[in-house]
């Protein structure tokens, strides 16, 4: 008999089972007014070095720099130059504008696929900015604002995304799952989280070679769930290794709210705490906080002070990708009402409070960053795009599985060869 | 390149001392190798394998690690991407599936969805099959699973020699390796008999062992027995449970032992069964979709003409290793004899 035939009768209350379920839905009017927004200056900023149970609130709190009049204040402001600043803003605004251009080329049918980082690119760009060059970044699949703040070739990037002749990868990856180990990019997997251990095993090694180099690494809120992110903490917090991480918590894992992965509980930086590691709750959407965060966690992981989980405290104001509509499951106007604003307008707010930036520049930079995109999207086009003819010889299928192609897989490539040549006749060349 | 013969110094050792003086060696030669694992530090593995290396070779070379496989292997492939050559154990290859996402989508893909801009040189040791009362959760056979996975290799050694030889040869490869360990014969030999006392290493020539570096390739199988009879297609310790078999039935009988399943050494088996006309397939696995059934297939199909009988498979069967009835499961000295006496006529 099946365990719930067998239910005894009892005069206890009957238990009930708790489904998640995000307060709005489509045709509702959200309020994030329950949110909290703590002041910008309330946040101590305890040195590198300090021990993860004397800074636990941090996990709970929100480190703030900038206020919504644009100015930088607290502890935290790492106070960087106006050069700086600019060169911050640029990248944000170039990450926005290859997303702008690279979703509509997807729309054209010019590739399967693509992911948007918008309201997100401070999460990447400013985070890459606090870092070493030599760092190794492991990302997740939102994080072309490494390539970008690390000055990686735009056209590469397209030719990724257009598996053309020009992708190096050989039009084997899914668009945007990068690899570039040049600009210190590990290859993005497409399976959550699995990129976490991966992290923690390089920090391990630079860390037992007395190398200076750290790890850090990004997941969003959804795929802390995964199990690869609990090993991934525990290895770190045993060895004590020098990495960060980040979790990107943008509110939606898809069609998931945070509620899924145990955002209705607690933080996601709480989860250091556990672990006996430090944790930063930011605002993800503030560049100057991203950026000082980094930088304290690189400190202290530089210095032997172990790891630190980061949560960037964000909002996916587009769909999760190309193939997601998402005013099928959140209202259409959640993005517009965030109360942390948009990372771009932030920064470029507080640049022009500081008289070192106006609306005509920024306007002749949006529209310079346009075009060298458009130009850059040009030129990677003459080398194909994705459906439109074949870009790489069909041998290099088999290429790659092993260092040594092994005798099954050259039996196998001479099979499919000659499927082609049935297909397409002798004189058959791939574009 | 050392080859064997060059070599005189050789020691007596059984599989556990060779593996253990593999990674020793390894340890030595390249600053690049560590190794780790469940309990392999200061205590030296739960069979020993790794008894010394941490003290000779220091804590960042060879250290203990939370009892996390996905963390395990996860670790090792971020290591390899940095320039190591991680050498991780898994206690028991049971417990290999909480890794396995990392060695199927992560270590076994990262050099060709990179194309090649990161690989990953690991070699995942782990002790495997059944015979020693282990119940189920310490007795599988799981080396169909890994080779069904594409970019992984799968080295099986059946005695002491060949498992040094092969394991250095599994450190130094730049692609990741699963080099399962048959437990059942660590400490000897295995008749099949499990009631007979158990005939230790030293009285096997291959427990003649150089104390230095060589390699044995991997890819290729080794002929344990030339015959003339028929083909046997064994690996691991079904290979000493078989040559016992067929030598009380005085059958000549050739024995292959393949040593490594992936890659196959597909010319051995081809040759031998070519001559033979007969093949029968070996292992303690469970039978359905076993490695069994990719060689049963590609014996056929390669070999069809020359087949005198059906490709005949000896197995395990398809349940979890009971632990009280380990004996009936085992694929034993009747399962093989009366396999061995259809085949033959038919």
């Amino acid at each position: 008999m099946p365990e719930s035939d067998r239910r005894p009768a009892s005069n206890l209350p009957p238990l009930s089972l708790h489904i998640p379920e995000p307060r709005y839905r489509p045709g509702d009017t959200p309020d994030f007014g329950d949110i909290e927004v703590p002041a910008v200056d309330a946040t101590p900023r305890p040195g590198e070095a300090t021990k993860p149970d004397a800074m636990r609130d941090l996990c709970y709190g929100l480190v703030r720099v900038l206020d919504f009049d644009g100015a930088a204040k607290g502890q935290w402001d790492p106070k960087l130059s106006p050069e700086r600043l600019r060169t911050m803003l640029r990248y944000m605004m170039l990450v926005r504008a290859f997303d702008d251009r690279m979703f509509r080329a997807q729309r054209q049918g010019k590739t399967s696929f693509y992911m948007k980082c918008t309201g997100e690119e401070a999460t990447s760009v400013a985070s890459t900015m606090a870092l070493d060059r030599g760092d190794m970044c492991f990302p997740s699949y939102r994080q072309q604002g490494i390539l970008i703040a690390r000055d990686y070739p735009l056209i590469q990037m397209m030719n990724q995304i257009y598996s053309n002749r020009g992708d190096h990868l050989m039009g084997r990856q899914l668009p945007i799952m990068y690899s570039a180990p040049e600009h210190g990019f590990f290859s993005v997997s497409g399976n959550l989280a699995t990129q976490y251990p991966q992290a923690v095993g390089w920090a391990m090694a630079s860390a037992s070679k007395g190398d200076s180099r750290i790890a850090t690494v990004w997941c969003g809120e959804g795929s802390s769930a995964e199990g690869d992110f609990h090993s991934a903490l525990t290895f770190a917090t045993v060895y004590n290794a020098p990495v960060i991480f980040n979790v990107v918590n943008n509110q939606w894992a898809i069609s998931s709210f945070s509620g899924f992965a145990g955002g209705e509980r607690t933080t996601f930086a709480a989860r250091a705490v556990g672990y006996g590691i430090a944790g930063l709750r930011i605002d993800g959407n503030d560049p100057l906080a991203v950026y000082a965060a980094t930088q304290w966690a690189a400190d202290r992981a530089r210095t032997n002070n172990g790891p630190t989980l980061i949560e960037h405290f964000t909002y996916r104001s587009e769909g999760h990708s190309t193939s997601d509509d998402p005013t099928a499951y959140r209202p259409a106007s959640e993005p517009t009402i965030w109360p942390f604003g948009d990372p771009i307008a932030r920064l470029r707010q507080h640049l022009e409070t500081l008289g070192e930036w106006d609306g005509e520049r920024h306007e002749a930079q949006r529209s310079e960053l346009d075009d060298l995109v458009k130009t850059t999207q040009k030129q990677s086009e003459k080398l194909g795009i994705l459906g439109h003819g074949m870009h790489q010889p069909f041998e290099t299928m088999f290429q790659d599985v092993f260092e040594e192609m092994p005798w099954h897989l050259k039996e196998q490539c001479t099979q499919m060869l000659a499927e082609q040549e049935a297909k397409f006749g002798p004189d058959w060349k791939p574009e | 390149m050392m080859n064997a013969d060059t070599l005189t110094a050789t020691k007596t050792m059984n599989m556990i001392e060779a593996i253990n003086s593999a990674m020793d060696v390894m340890l030595a030669r390249d600053d690049k190798v560590v190794v780790m694992g469940e309990d392999v530090g200061f205590f030296g593995g739960v069979f020993r394998a790794t008894a010394g290396l941490q003290k000779k070779h220091g804590k960042t070379r060879v250290f203990d690690t939370p009892i996390n496989e996905c963390g395990i292997i996860g670790v090792a492939v971020g290591m390899g991407a940095y320039g190591l050559r991680p050498v991780p154990e898994i206690q028991f290859a049971d417990y290999i599936y909480p890794g396995l996402d990392q060695l199927v989508s992560e270590a076994a893909r990262l050099r060709y969805r990179s194309a090649a801009d990161f690989i990953c040189p690991m070699t995942v040791r782990t002790p495997f099959g059944g015979g020693i009362f282990g119940g189920q959760t310490h007795s599988q056979s799981p080396e169909s699973i890994m080779t069904h996975i594409c970019g992984v290799k799968t080295v099986i050694p059946s005695n002491p020699y060949d498992a040094k030889g092969l394991l250095i040869a599994a450190i130094e490869d730049n692609d990741p390796v699963v080099f399962l360990e048959p437990k059942r014969i660590y400490n000897g030999p295995f008749s099949g008999y499990y009631d007979r006392p158990v005939e230790p290493w030293s009285k096997h020539a291959a427990s003649a062992v150089p104390e230095e570096y060589y390699r044995i390739e991997l890819g290729r199988a080794a002929t344990v027995r030339e015959g003339e009879a028929l083909t046997i297609l064994a690996y691991g310790t079904m290979v000493h449970v078989t040559k016992t078999i067929v030598e009380e039935m005085g059958i000549d009988a050739e024995i292959i032992d393949l040593r490594t399943l992936l890659p196959l050494d597909i010319e051995a088996i081809e040759t031998s069964v070519k001559k033979t006309g007969r093949c029968l397939v070996i292992h303690e696995a469970t039978r359905t979709s076993g490695f069994g059934a990719e060689l049963a297939a590609l014996v056929q199909e390669r070999c069809f003409y020359h087949l005198e009988a059906p490709v005949e498979r000896v197995t395990g069967f398809d349940t979890p290793y009971p632990h009280s009835l380990e004996w009936a499961y085992f694929p034993g000295p009747v399962r093989i004899a009366t396999a061995l006496t259809k085949i033959l006529k038919d």
